[in-house]
């Protein structure tokens, strides 16, 4: 599934590089515990996280991973967004809590890690 | 090649400033993906334990050609019982750490997983000292 339609399915809006949104995605993970995503050795996938600060990019840059979406409108300051565009991530709001992004998305088939 | 950073403790914003220059490098000596992220991976770690637990510290990283050194020298309360640091879940990781992902417990035995071996010695009330290696060709481990 590509990141475009991943952002249709939980109402999101792009904030970073989204001219990179037919990116593919097969798997997501959804979590706050930036140390519990650093074990993850899947690429190709989504971090879905309420975590909006610069280490939920950090190790997002770390893992390989180039979507994070942030549930519940949280505030995605500038510096946040700078570094994003430094890694070429692409960052996406969404209205929507983790539990209920998570269940649309693996409801339309993106895969569990664990 | 090497290189050494230095880190200031409670600095957050800055925390995965010398992973990520790491990795730049890394990726520059054209490192196999996998070895990369690992390395970068247990650096990140002990970088944010740097900075979650100590005062300062001191990163220095040497590369040649079969291997990867990553030494992390801090300033700090050190560790009394590293046995006891080593267990997933124990953490003294103080609310603001919590705030930024981590304290969970798990940064020691995620650098420990991420590397070929590992060690680490510390004095209580002076600081502790980290060493990584991880073999740039998994086969020479």
């Amino acid at each position: 599934m590509t990141v475009k339609e991943i952002t249709g399915i939980i109402d999101g809006r792009v904030i970073c590089c989204e001219e990179r949104n037919s990116t593919s995605v097969e798997y997501a993970f959804a979590s706050d515990l930036m140390s519990d995503v650093l074990t993850l050795e899947k690429e190709n996938m989504v971090l879905i996280t309420g975590l909006a600060n610069l280490q939920a990019i950090r190790t997002a840059e770390m893992s390989d991973i180039s979507c994070i979406i942030f549930a519940r409108d949280k505030k995605i300051g500038e510096e946040i967004i700078s570094l994003a565009k430094e890694n070429n991530m692409i960052l996406i709001e969404s209205p929507h809590s983790l539990f209920y992004i998570s269940g649309e998305l693996y409801k339309a088939g993106i895969k569990s890690i664990y | 090649m090497q290189f050494r950073h230095k880190i200031a403790g409670g600095d957050f914003a800055k925390a995965g400033n010398v992973a990520s220059s790491v990795k730049k490098i890394l990726r520059q000596l054209n490192i196999d993906h996998t070895v990369t992220k690992r390395i970068v991976i247990a650096l990140y770690e002990g970088e944010v334990n740097v900075v979650a637990h100590a005062y300062s510290g001191i990163i220095e990283v040497d590369i040649d050609e079969e291997k990867i050194q990553i030494k992390i020298t801090d300033k700090g309360p050190g560790i009394a019982d590293i046995e006891q640091a080593m267990e997933e879940g124990y953490s003294t990781a103080t609310p603001q750490v919590r705030e930024m992902g981590f304290g969970a417990g798990m940064g020691l035995s995620n650098m420990k997983r991420n590397s070929d071996s590992m060690k680490i010695s510390s004095i209580p009330g002076e600081g502790t000292i980290v060493e990584l290696t991880t073999y740039i060709k998994p086969d020479a481990r």
